[in-house]
């Protein structure tokens, strides 16, 4: 009868522990604040930060002229109205997808492994949340009248229109970032509690308690506490799946060819977290290695995500086999056009590069061994991202370039300023994530004490 | 004598306080809370902790963000705005779905930590127990029942030596 017995919601991982053996509750409390509790800033932090922080500077600069001079300093020119402004917003939309399910649905499916990697994946959805927002809002042309596409009551007596994607859009991306922000931030109050009663200097003290709202712990308030942290959970998940849905529709309520394709929202989805896993590998690996977290982000983390990532990167592969096969199958000559122009046209490079990036490096996985092996998984994860830009590039300037007539084909030159504002983009999110990882708790130090208080997460062998 | 909020004892490990809080129950205490680094199984039942309301709150929340996104939509589409693309009707609820489920979620969200928040009341700048000499520490590694003075049954010594009896790491009073 020790089947019944076992407490059925919990999987005790089998292999490899989720956490080193040997730590204490109070252990893994002292190395995590003391990540963000200590005068000491590595080095590789602040050569990092410098890099990052002048692209910021280079981000500032592309605005600021686009603010003066407008659109037409990027590439972007009729036929191809939709430049690299969206291609990193889909991108960027994209990552943050990853965050959202290693925190809600994996919590749902009590993963105890999510516990030391959710924080810091849930902080990379909101900065690439943030990222992503920015790129339609600069695409609009007028950026300071933004707040048009909100429904409010103006004198103007015009409304936004419902029938459209885009207006769906801006509620899909801004109950996002809101939801995200609240649902880490939550999980931020009993660590940043902890952060300020582990404070020596009064500076800290102070900051880290207005922000911990005056968290005690009591039995009462943690009750409410996991309640809802369980229903964001199950409202984020829903949620995640929906937003790039809707981003998918942008596309798919079009008439374009390569646009306008019913597979677009679940390939969009897993497009997304593919993404978004290969960015959480980029982040973790070099996290672990400067931090010294390898007994917290464990071979066995890398190894659980690199799944994922050969599941999620198998599901984009099905998807492009069913876009092709849809364009011979269908019939219609602008689909099977469209395809025949992606796969030989002038941006034939982009299409094989996205299918080497995409679908054969990923396969790497399959092995143990790669798996294993930090270099080669950080190899694969650079270029899925890479793979998933350009995927993006491929299906919204290889649909717009040559559409139904000859006579308005063309072709899109992206100029100094849309890789000045990608590249920019990167350097804002990297800052964030490395602002983040010196002044917040980069692992949940609660939840990895609710995991060594559970010996059987941290033994090796079962 | 001087005021007292309450008396405190503190445990080295979980299962000593959810034994203790559930002592303290069966002694007829209630004016009492645990803390703890991190949240314990059945600690809030054991000092007669039930209901959170918490999934009411998001229910409402939910259902007072989809119809109010729906009827926002509606009222815009079809009787303050209505515009006629391509044919479609004015209320082409199709289309309005996307946003009244968005809605539905951001205002369940809200409501779900609103509601925490409120029920916790926090943000709170001032609470006695943190005047507790070693309250630090449950943010760190250690486990706390307090009794509070408010309780009818409350008596300085009776309920000290009743914390005493539990095996606690030490008891100490709490100034309000």
């Amino acid at each position: 009868m020790a089947e019944t017995e076992r407490d059925t919601r919990t999987i005790v991982p089998a292999g490899p522990p989720v956490i080193a053996p040997g730590h204490t509750i109070a252990s893994v409390t002292d190395q995590i604040g003391g990540m963000v509790l200590t005068r000491h800033t590595p080095r590789v932090w602040l050569a990092g930060f410098a890099v990052a922080f002048l692209l910021v500077m280079v981000l500032l600069y592309a605005v600021a002229y686009l603010l003066a001079r407008g659109v037409g300093i990027w590439g972007i020119k009729i036929p191809v109205g939709w430049g690299f402004a969206i291609v990193n917003f889909v991108w960027w939309i994209g990552i943050g997808h990853a965050g959202t399910l290693i925190s809600a649905i994996l919590l749902l499916m009590h993963q105890a492994w999510r516990t030391s990697i959710n924080r810091f994946a849930e902080a990379m959805t909101l900065f690439a949340v943030a990222c992503a927002g920015m790129f339609p809002l600069l695409h609009l042309g007028r950026p300071w009248y933004f707040y048009w596409l909100f429904p409010y009551p103006s004198t103007m007596g015009v409304w936004p229109q419902f029938r459209s994607p885009l207006v769906w859009d801006v509620f899909a991306v801004s109950t996002y970032a809101t939801v995200s922000f609240i649902f880490w931030f939550v999980g931020l109050i009993p660590d940043l509690a902890t952060l300020r009663d582990q404070a020596q200097h009064w500076f800290p003290r102070r900051l880290y308690g207005i922000l911990a709202m005056g968290w005690r712990g009591s039995a009462i308030h943690w009750r409410r506490y996991e309640d809802v942290y369980r229903l964001l959970a199950g409202l984020a998940t829903p949620l995640v799946v929906s937003v790039h849905s809707v981003v998918s529709f942008d596309f798919t309520v079009a008439i374009v060819p390569g646009w306008h394709s019913t597979i677009f929202p679940p390939y969009f989805v897993a497009g997304a977290i593919y993404s978004g896993f290969a960015m959480v590998l980029t982040l973790a690996i070099p996290l672990r290695a400067v931090y010294h977290l390898e007994d917290f982000i464990t071979l066995r983390h890398l190894d659980n995500m690199a799944k994922v990532l050969l599941a999620t990167g198998l599901m984009v592969a099905y998807g492009y086999f069913m876009e092709t096969l849809m364009a011979w199958y269908s019939g219609n000559r602008y689909e099977r056009f469209m395809m025949m122009n992606r796969v030989l046209g002038p941006y034939a490079w982009v299409f094989w590069a996205v299918m080497g990036c995409n679908v054969l490096a990923v396969q790497a996985c399959w092995s143990r061994r790669v798996r294993a092996n930090v270099p080669a998984l950080f190899a694969v994860a650079l270029l899925v991202n890479l793979g998933m830009w350009l995927e993006r590039f491929m299906i919204i300037v290889g649909g717009l370039h040559r559409d139904f007539l000859p006579s308005s084909w063309g072709m899109y030159y992206p100029t100094i300023w849309d890789w000045a504002t990608l590249i920019g983009s990167i350097g804002l999110f990297l800052s964030l994530m490395f602002l983040f990882v010196r002044l917040l708790p980069a692992i949940s130090i609660f939840e990895l004490r609710q995991l060594v208080a559970r010996p059987e997460y941290a033994r090796s062998e079962t | 004598m001087s005021a007292l909020y309450g008396l405190m004892a503190e445990f080295d490990n979980p299962e000593d306080l959810v034994r203790a809080a559930r002592r303290a129950y069966q002694q007829g205490y209630r004016k009492m809370d645990a803390y703890s680094p991190y949240p314990v199984e059945g600690l809030a039942d054991a000092i007669g902790f039930r209901h959170t309301r918490i999934s009411l709150l998001v229910l409402m929340g939910g259902i007072i963000g989809g119809l109010s996104g729906f009827c926002l939509q509606y009222w815009i589409s079809v009787i303050d705005y209505p515009l006629n693309v391509g044919g479609r009707p004015y209320n082409s609820w199709p289309s309005f779905i996307p946003v009244t489920f968005e809605l539905t979620v951001l205002f369940g969200a809200l409501a779900a930590v609103l509601g925490m928040l409120g029920l916790n009341r926090l943000p709170m700048p001032y609470h006695p127990v943190f005047n507790a000499p070693r309250f630090a520490l449950a943010t760190r590694d250690r486990f706390f029942l307090a009794i509070e003075a408010g309780d009818p049954q409350f008596d300085r010594e009776q309920t000290r030596r009743f914390l005493e009896s539990l095996m606690p790491q030490g008891v100490s009073e709490v100034e309000p």
